[in-house]
C-alpha cells in the first residue's frame, strides 16, 4: 500500500526524523494560510500523488509571494498529472504539500528496504541525492553503499557511522543522520512498512539534516493489522478495477491490452499474458480467481474483465486441481447469461473434470470457443481479438 | 528414491481442525500419506478425522514420532507455527498458509539460521512424492510416479509441468513448490541439488518468475553441478515494473529480477527455457 509525502512526513515526524516545515492543503485558501505560518522567504507547493518524478511533470512549483502560493495550488488542483511512473491518463491532484523553502548545500540518496538476498533489512544510501537511484546503480555502483541490519541485533551505530562517511558527512551531520537512520528503522519495524525512501536527504545551509522528501510502501500483507496505516489510504489513488477486484477477493491488475484474460493461479495468469503477447496479442490485464476459486467469483471476474471497453476478446484460463472444472463451466455459462455478452470468449479447461466442463460449454449453443491446449487457446483469441478491431 | 518425503514420512498437521486444515488433511489420508495426527492448541484428547489431536507440536512428536509437519494456520499466526514446529524438532516444515507479513519471515529465517529444519514454502502448494506421500494441497490424482524433479514458485505452474509429464509417461520424482513469498524456506538451488543427488530422479524442471535473484543463482549453481537434463520456463515477461503479479514476490523493483535476466542466466547455464509452459513435457522428453 503507498500513502501520500504529507502521510509520510507526519509518520516521520512521530519518528523524530527531521523534514522540512509545512502542512497540506486542499485549497488554495488554506494553502495560502500554511504557507503565512511558516517563517520562510519562498515556498515549495508539492502535487500530492502516489508517483514519483513529479517535479519533472510539472507537480512540484515554487512561490516567492503569498499569492503566487495561492496561483500554483488553484492550477495544480483538480488536475490529472502524469508522470514517467503514472499511466498516461495520470494520477488526480486532490492535494498539495505547502513547504518552506530550505537553501540546500548537498543532497544525498537514502532508503532502507528488505533485501531478499540477504533476507535481512537493508540500508542503501549515495551521495548522489536527487537523482534516479537505479540509474546510479546502473552506471556508478560505487557510488551507492549498502548496510544490512541483522533482525536479532538491530541496528548498530558503525552501520550509521558507515554511511556517514560514505556520505562525507561529520560531527553533528553524522549525529543526525544516525537519529535519521534510527528512526527509519524503527518506524519500518513497528508499521510493516516495505521500503522507506528519503530521496533527497538533505544538508542545508544551516547544517541540518533534513528528508525533503518521504516516500513510504507498506507490507500489504500486514496492513490490517495497523488501522492507522489502513486509515492513509487513498483508493482515489489506486486503479478503480483494482479496488473493485479486492471486494471479491480477485487478484487483479490493468494493463493496457486488448484480451481479457481470467485465470486461476498467479504463475498461470501470469503464464497466459506472456503467451498472449507471444502469439501477437496484447493482454487487458492479470487477473488470478485464486486456486480455489468457485462460479460466483468467476462470474463476478467476468463483470470486471467486461466493464474495460478496451477489450476486444477474452480467454478463460482454468487448470482444475482441487476445483472442478465442470462448475467452473457452470459459473461461465451463468455470467455470460447475465451479462450481455459482446466480445468473443475463449475457454480452456484442463484437469479435473476437463471434458465434463468443455461438453457443457459446447453443448451450451451461446457460442463459447474451447481449446483444451494453453498455446491453441492463445492462438484462438489472438485471432478473434483480431477480427473484432 | 525420491527427495525429502517417501512412503515412510509421518506428518502432522498445524491448524488440524480448521477449514483448509480438515478439507486437505481428508484428502492426504485418501492418497495414502501418513498423517498421525494434528495440533490445534486447547483441543489435546480429542480426535479428528479419527486421528489424534494435540495441544502443542512438542506433545504431537512425543506421542507420535512425526518428524514432517503441514501449517495451514491463517497468516498472522503462522511464524509461531513454524518456529513451534521448528523448537519441537521437526525436519520437514511444509507451509503453505498465503499473506504471512515479510518482516515475520525474516525473523523466522533468522532464527531457523540455527537449526537443521528444512522449510518448504510459505505460499506454496506443497511436497509430493507421486504414490507414497503428498503433503500440500495439490491434487494427487494428475501425479504418476517417475523420473522427472519438478520444482517451482507457482502452485497452478506445477500443475501444468507434472499434467505434461504424466501425459508424457515421464512421471515424477517428487514435486516441490517453494512458494511465491519473497523470503521463503528451501530455494531453486536446495531442492535442485537434491534432485541431481537422488537416483531416480533423471530429469528436472525448474519453473520461475519475475522477481528476486533466486533463477540467477540457481543458473549458476547448475552450471558447475547439474549434469542431469534441465527444463525451464520463467513467467512475468509481460509484467508491468513497480506491479505485484499476484504473488508477493513476483515484482520487477529497480530493473532487478525481470524475466528475461532469468531466461538469458539459465540458457547461459544449458537450460532449455521454454516459451509456454505447454511445451514443458514435449521438451523434456527429446532427452529420454
Amino acid at each position: 500500500m503507498n500513502i501520500h509525502e504529507y502521510q509520510a512526513k507526519q509518520l516521520f515526524r512521530q519518528y523524530a526524523v527531521p523534514v522540512p516545515e509545512g502542512d497540506y492543503a486542499t485549497s488554495s485558501e488554506t494553502a495560502r494560510q500554511v504557507a503565512e505560518s511558516l517563517p520562510a522567504d519562498g515556498w515549495v507547493i508539492k502535487a500530492q500523488v502516489h508517483a514519483g518524478a513529479r517535479g519533472k511533470a510539472g507537480g512540484v512549483k515554487f512561490a516567492k509571494t503569498l499569492d503566487e502560493v495561492a496561483e500554483h495550488t488553484e492550477q495544480l488542483l483538480g488536475t490529472r498529472l502524469v508522470t514517467i511512473q503514472t499511466t498516461a491518463e495520470g494520477l488526480p491532484v486532490e492535494s498539495v504539500m505547502v513547504e518552506n523553502l530550505n537553501p540546500i548545500k548537498d543532497e544525498f540518496y537514502l532508503s532502507l528496504l528488505v533485501d531478499r538476498e540477504t533476507e535481512k533489512l537493508m540500508f542503501i544510501a549515495s551521495a548522489a541525492g536527487g537523482m534516479d537511484i537505479e540509474a546510479v546503480a546502473a552506471e556508478t555502483p560505487e557510488k551507492i553503499i549498502n548496510q544490512a541490519v541483522h533482525p536479532a541485533a538491530g541496528l548498530q551505530g558503525f552501520q550509521c557511522r558507515n554511511v556517514a562517511k560514505a556520505l562525507g558527512l561529520q560531527g553533528a551531520q553524522a549525529k543526525q543522520l544516525a537519529q535519521v537512520m534510527r528512526g527509519m528503522y524503527q518506524l519500518f519495524l513497528e508499521k510493516d512498512a516495505s521500503q522507506i525512501e528519503i530521496n533527497p536527504l538533505v544538508e542545508t545551509e544551516n547544517g541540518d539534516i533534513i528528508a525533503l522528501d518521504a516516500k513510504i510502501n507498506f507490507d500489504d500483507n500486514a496492513v490490517p493489522a495497523h488501522p492507522d496505516i489502513l486509515e492513509m489510504r487513498d483508493q482515489g489513488q489506486e486503479d478503480e478495477k483494482e479496488c473493485k477486484a479486492q471486494l471479491y477477493d480477485l487478484n487483479y491488475v490493468t494493463l493496457d491490452g486488448e484480451i481479457g484474460c481470467m485465470v486461476n493461479g498467479a504463475g498461470l495468469a501470469m503464464a497466459t499474458m506472456d503467451l498472449v503477447k507471444f502469439k501477437g496479442g496484447s493482454p487487458a490485464n492479470f487477473l488470478d480467481v485464486g486456486g480455489g476459486t468457485n462460479a460466483e467469483k468467476v462470474a463476478e471476474a467476468f463483470k470486471l474483465i467486461l466493464s474495460d471497453g478496451q477489450v476486444k476478446a477474452v480467454l478463460v484460463n482454468i487448470f482444475g486441481g482441487i476445483v472442478q472444472c465442470n462448475l467452473i463451466a457452470e459459473g461461465i455459462l451463468a455470467a455470460v447469461k447475465e451479462i450481455d455478452l459482446t466480445v468473443p470468449v475463449v475457454v480452456r479447461l484442463e484437469g479435473t473434470n476437463a471434458e465434463q466442463g468443455l461438453a457443457l460449454l459446447d453443448q451450451s449453443g451461446l457460442g463459447l470457443a474451447t481449446a483444451e491446449n494453453l498455446n491453441e487457446a492463445a492462438e484462438k483469441v489472438v485471432a478473434l481479438a483480431g477480427e473484432q478491431a | 528414491m525420491s527427495i525429502l518425503i517417501d512412503k515412510n514420512t509421518k506428518l502432522i498437521c498445524q491448524g488440524f481442525t480448521g477449514k483448509q486444515g480438515t478439507f486437505h488433511s481428508e484428502q492426504t489420508l485418501a492418497y495414502g500419506t501418513q498423517l498421525v495426527g494434528g495440533v490445534t492448541p486447547g483441543r489435546s484428547g480429542q480426535t479428528h478425522l479419527e486421528l489424534p489431536v494435540f495441544d502443542t507440536v512438542q506433545e504431537a512428536v512425543g506421542e507420535t514420532g512425526a518428524t514432517a509437519s503441514v501449517i495451514y494456520v491463517p497468516p498472522f499466526f503462522a511464524a509461531d507455527a513454524i518456529l513451534e514446529a521448528v523448537d519441537a524438532g521437526m525436519e520437514l516444515i511444509v507451509c503453505i498458509t498465503e499473506g504471512i507479513p515479510v518482516l515475520h519471515m525474516m525473523r523466522v529465517k533468522a532464527a531457523m539460521a540455527e537449526t537443521d529444519a528444512l522449510l518448504v514454502g510459505p505460499n506454496c502448494p506443497g511436497v509430493i512424492t507421486p504414490g507414497e506421500c503428498k503433503i500440500g494441497i495439490m491434487p494427487g490424482h494428475i501425479h504418476q510416479p517417475g523420473k522427472i524433479g519438478i520444482v517451482s514458485r507457482s502452485g497452478t505452474l506445477t500443475y501444468e509441468a507434472v499434467h505434461q509429464t504424466t501425459l508424457q509417461g515421464l512421471g515424477q520424482s517428487t514435486c516441490v513448490g517453494i512458494g511465491g513469498d519473497p523470503i521463503h524456506g528451501m530455494n531453486f538451488i536446495d531442492v535442485i541439488s537434491r534432485f541431481q543427488d537422488d537416483e531416480q530422479t533423471e530429469g528436472i524442471i525448474m519453473v520461475g518468475e519475475i522477481g528476486g535473484s533466486e533463477e540467477e543463482e540457481a543458473a549458476e549453481y547448475i552450471k558447475q553441478h547439474v549434469s542431469k537434463p534441465v527444463v525451464g520456463y520463467i513467467t512475468g515477461r509481460t509484467a508491468p515494473p513497480g506491479k505485484r503479479m499476484g504473488h508477493a514476490g513476483a515484482i520487477v523493483t529497480g530493473g532487478k529480477g525481470t524475466a528475461e535476466g532469468k531466461v538469458a542466466a539459465l540458457q547461459d547455464a544449458g537450460v532449455e527455457v521454454v516459451d509456454s509452459p505447454a511445451d514443458l513435457g514435449e521438451a523434456m522428453i527429446k532427452h529420454f
